[in-house]
């Protein structure tokens, strides 16, 4: 009985809230601060076209570089948390999914270079690009063509933190501009060309790893 | 009442009905699952509300493809969590939660 007037009071704060929010919506008046006109302003400098990829990786690049830098945070937390459990044999789909899984992955290679390419005019850009790739490794794990990972060896931690390592060289390198992440107008396009393809394989690595090595054997 | 709005009433519902879950619901699968609800709602607010006026303002959508990621890894953390808890105690609920 006290568990049923629990759930009706919170349901009931959680339907005022709804109608509190949505009236403070309906009276939102203009913005007083009004970012797109800064943002097409700068865009021919920017490097890129596309101005959600200017916003991520020129005008606010320092969110992006602190975003790499809690997914490894993160990364390393599960890694410490799922400890050395063993890898458990991987059980083998049915044929026609394999195949359809060794057909797709190229493919979906493809599609990730070509977002990442695309970032620079169009929607698009490293995490799309990096999430196609993880979603590869996941798709060839989930048929059994691809074990689960185990303790990560040289290669794997190099991959991982590669995109953070370029990003933050880069960021640092162009201290002499005057401060952090200020791109010289001309090479800022190749550039953030250069941060996203190494973010590209190391978020795409992270994805991957936040699911293959949780889908090893409960230790205890 | 524009689409951004519709989007961002969406996000208003669904936030609240994360907050509700993750207040009454004591299996922790599903109370991460509600966690993740009330993030989207988030999301759905900010990018509904960026495209009030003609053209959206591409700031708010930039900041929910950075929340996006982190909310993945922060998803992913908190399942490896779930499992050692499970793995060490057999339980999928905290301990003084009441649940039905």
């Amino acid at each position: 009985m006290k568990r049923r007037v629990l759930v009706a009071f919170v349901l009931t704060l959680a339907l005022a809230f709804v109608f509190l929010l949505a009236g403070a919506m309906l009276d939102l008046g203009p913005t007083t601060i009004d970012l797109r006109a800064p943002v097409a302003a700068h865009l021919a400098q920017s490097g890129v076209t596309h101005p959600v990829t200017a916003v991520l990786l020129n005008y606010r690049g320092y969110d992006t570089l602190l975003e790499i830098a809690v997914l490894l945070v993160a990364l390393l937390a599960l890694l410490a948390v799922v400890g050395d459990a063993p890898v458990p044999p991987s059980r083998a789909a049915h044929p026609v999914l394999q195949t359809l899984a060794r057909l797709a992955t190229p493919l979906m290679i493809v599609v990730a270079v070509y977002l990442l390419w695309a970032g620079a005019f169009r929607p698009g850009g490293a995490f799309q690009a990096g999430a196609v790739l993880a979603a590869a490794a996941v798709l060839l794990h989930l048929v059994g063509l691809q074990p689960g990972w185990s303790r990560p060896r040289l290669g794997l931690r190099i991959g991982l933190a590669a995109g953070f390592v370029l990003f933050l060289a880069v960021a640092t390198g162009l201290l002499t501009q005057g401060s952090l992440l200020q791109y010289p107008p001309a090479a800022a396009g190749v550039l953030i060309l250069l941060i996203e393809s190494g973010l590209t394989v190391s978020l795409a690595l992270i994805l991957a790893s936040l699911f293959l090595f949780l889908s090893r054997e409960e230790g205890a | 009442m524009s689409t951004g709005f519709v989007f961002a009433l969406a996000g208003a519902v669904l936030f609240s009905l994360g907050v509700a879950g993750v207040v009454l619901i004591g299996h922790l699968l599903r109370r991460i699952l509600a966690f993740n609800l009330m993030g989207s709602g988030a999301f759905l607010v900010l990018v509904g509300l960026a495209q009030r006026q003609d053209v959206a303002d591409p700031v708010p959508q930039a900041m929910v493809l950075t929340g996006i990621v982190v909310a993945v890894a922060a998803t992913a953390l908190a399942l490896a969590l779930v499992r050692k808890l499970h793995a060490l105690t057999g339980q999928l609920g905290l301990p003084g939660d009441v649940d039905e």
